[in-house]
């Protein structure tokens, strides 16, 4: 772009940050003396424009790529995809054993977990199916309400009550799915959107079932084979320390829930990238790409969508159940709109589609925080930024990596 | 019966608040086809830019109302619409032509950016105005209940209907709404016959923000509290209203605006008001498994 040009659009840019930020940066509401004032901060507008100024400057010196022709599934991360995956489970297996690990990090490797089988369950709706799914949390909470209270009332452990938090996230999906997978698909996402919010309003305000904002306290810990991660076990029964013949630390614990969603999440992996090569999988990702076309052959969209949604409210419901017995307590307050946004970027920032992109972008967006808390306020704000200019310059998402179905063998 | 007119005029004044958001809601479906998920805090940023202006106004010491009441509604929508031309310029004109999600994920984005955005800037807390037009007419009063319309809720409604008829004539009658109603049938037919078709999408955002804003500064004045949320639950209400109507429709969206407002209000009134904002939410569901094209719309026609 010429200098001129540049400078123009520079200016403009500054002149269109300069009217934005009059109202809301140049002033700020300020509690004084029981009521409202209100202070003027013309400085900060002034930063805010220079900022803009300089930031539209340095996006037009940007190197301009001509758009190359690359197909998918030729670059060096697809070619090698096999083997990184073997090296990450290497590692993931490894990490509580490694000799710098300690139980914080086997901890946060656990959250980044659960938002990876979470990330890789939507992908399945928003990825291969493409419907826009922004209520994920719901079925997450359901899972994870269905684990809390059938432990509380029919004193259920959590390997008896995974299937029934899984099935009946999925029969919760399957009933809001069916009216509204016959419409567009922006319908989808708004009324998935605001089912979200009516569950945790539900759940909120159902007081005498689910406590409301006090939540479920006391959720049972998941066992080995009946072997109980505790000092004493229940009952007079053997725990897992005193049946092995090991000394009894409270890490054990926290490197096996570690490992539990380390095996539901590779589940999770393998189950949708099998399913991919299915039929069904191939129905998804043909109706993501032409609903009509799909009319034409004989597929029914009504059907193939409801399974895609209903397998990632499955996948949704056993990290929710998870999730539940883990922290031991639940609140509506985990499950907000909040929850919903850091999946679905989670998605959209790897790529939709694209199983080890949900990996990295899950990694990088849940141990950012940990790297400055003064960052957590800015967190959200990065999301959205980041969503919008992951669609305007790489819509299919950092790691562009979405395999080909179906690949030609002679090359 | 006291108290169902008084429910039935609460209703009237909160749906006419909700059709002004539907309109925007149903004026870019109608021409891009998209869901603008970004509304509904283009609506919240309307209320902060009101309220601040209000501020700056006591600050001033400009007291006489009518004035002030100008000077807002000036600056609320001057404002609010510059923020609707720059969210289309900036998340969805890049899209177009991209694929089918693009635009409505980076809606999304939009939407949790400007949630944060004010809530960095302004505070998460909840703020309140001081009322500014207090008093109204007594209707009636039967066993010591009254029933009353304020000054504020006859404005909200005058208002709303001013806007209504302008709105028509514009549609109907002016070169913008010639070109407005060109877009939305056939978008290249369209640039070829010389309609400039990036402004009149930009000129639709504009419109729907501003009225958008006029909403934002009414809610502001008529609750007194607001916080940087409060986009996100309007614009489900709103956008309701606009499938309600028949998306597309504008009296669709204004009708649909008025029976949301009276829904919520006469269950807040007589059932429980915990779970208003889950009957709104179970008549959208209802709509769509019922009459998917609203009360005042046509089906849609998928073309290959």
């Amino acid at each position: 772009m010429k200098v001129a040009a540049l400078a123009k659009e520079s200016a403009f840019a500054a002149f269109v940050a300069l009217i934005l930020a009059i109202p809301l940066v140049g002033f700020d509401t300020v509690e004084a003396n029981g009521g409202i004032g209100i202070e003027s901060r013309m400085s900060w507008v002034g930063i805010a424009v220079l900022a803009v100024f300089l930031g539209r400057i340095a996006i037009g010196l940007l190197p301009r790529r001509a758009p190359s022709l690359v197909l998918p599934g030729t670059g060096f991360l697809s070619r090698h995809i096999r083997v990184l995956g073997i090296c990450g489970i290497v590692v993931a297996v490894a990490l509580p054993f490694l000799p710098g690990s300690s139980r914080y990090l086997v901890d946060l490797a656990t959250t980044v977990l659960i938002y990876i089988m979470l990330g890789w369950g939507l992908n399945v709706v928003v990825g291969l199916a493409g419907l826009l799914n922004l209520g994920y949390v719901a079925f997450y909470a359901v899972g994870a309400y269905a684990f809390a209270l059938s432990a509380q009332y029919f004193h259920l452990g959590f390997w008896q009550a995974l299937p029934i938090s899984g099935a009946l996230a999925a029969c919760v999906g399957i009933l809001l799915g069916f009216p509204i997978l016959r419409l567009r698909g922006d319908y989808l996402a708004i009324v998935t959107l605001g089912f979200g919010e009516i569950t945790r309003i539900i759940l909120l305000n159902w007081g005498t079932v689910t406590g409301g904002p006090n939540g479920i306290n006391d959720i049972p810990r998941p066992t080995f084979f009946g072997l109980p991660l505790a000092a004493n076990a229940p009952g007079g029964g053997q725990t897992f320390a005193q049946f092995f013949g090991i000394p009894y630390n409270a890490g054990q614990r926290i490197i096996f829930l570690y490992f539990v969603i380390l095996v539901l999440a590779l589940g999770t992996n393998y189950v949708t990238v099998r399913l991919r090569r299915l039929p069904i999988g191939r129905a998804w990702e043909a109706l993501r790409e032409d609903e009509i076309a799909c009319r034409a052959l004989g597929i029914n969209p009504t059907n193939v969508k409801l399974s895609a949604f209903a397998i990632g409210a499955l996948l949704a419901g056993f990290a929710g159940a998870f999730f539940a017995t883990r922290q031991g307590f639940i609140s509506p307050e985990s499950f907000s709109f909040q929850e919903s946004a850091t999946v679905l970027a989670i998605v959209v920032l790897g790529g939709t589609g694209s199983q080890l992109g949900v990996v990295i972008a899950a990694i990088v967006l849940v141990t950012l925080p940990e790297f400055g808390r003064e960052l957590v306020q800015f967190r959200m704000l990065l999301f959205g930024a980041a969503m919008i200019a992951i669609m305007v310059w790489r819509p299919r998402g950092i790691m562009a990596l979405r395999t080909p179905s179906v690949r030609l063998s002679s090359s | 019966m006291s108290y169902f007119l008084q429910q039935l005029i609460n209703g009237l004044a909160l749906g006419a608040i909700y059709g002004l958001i539907a309109i925007g809601y149903t004026m870019v479906y109608g021409i891009i086809g998209m869901i603008n998920f970004a509304h509904g805090e283009i609506y919240m940023i309307g209320a902060f830019v009101s309220l601040i202006t209000f501020l700056v106004l006591g600050l001033v010491g400009i007291s006489y109302i009518p004035l002030a009441l100008t000077i807002v509604l000036i600056s609320a929508v001057g404002f609010t619409s510059f923020y609707g031309w720059t969210v289309e310029r900036i998340a969805y004109r890049p899209l177009r032509g991209s694929f089918r999600l693009a635009p409505l994920i980076s809606a999304i984005g939009m939407s949790i950016f400007l949630q944060n955005y004010v809530q960095l800037l302004q505070g998460a807390r909840v703020k309140t105005l001081p009322p500014v037009i207090q008093g109204g007419f007594q209707l009636m009063e039967t066993n010591g209940f009254v029933v009353q319309v304020s000054y504020l809720q006859l404005m909200i409604v005058g208002v709303t209907v001013a806007l209504m008829a302008g709105f028509t004539v514009m549609i109907a009658a002016t070169p913008l709404g010639r070109a407005q109603r060109a877009c939305e049938q056939d978008m290249t037919m369209a640039a070829l016959l010389g309609i400039n078709v990036d402004r009149t999408i930009s000129t639709t955002f504009v419109i729907g923000a501003a009225l958008a804003a006029v909403a934002g500064m009414m809610v502001t004045m008529y609750y007194g509290v607001i916080d940087f949320f409060i986009g996100f639950l309007a614009g489900m209400k709103a956008f309701t209203a606009a499938v309600l109507g028949g998306i597309g429709s504008l009296p669709g969206a204004m009708l649909g605006g008025l029976l949301i407002g009276l829904i919520e209000a006469f269950w807040s009134g007589y059932f429980s008001s915990a779970y208003k904002d889950v009957a709104v939410f179970g008549i959208l569901i209802l709509v769509l498994i019922l009459r998917p094209s609203g009360l005042l719309g046509r089906p849609e026609i998928e073309k290959v």
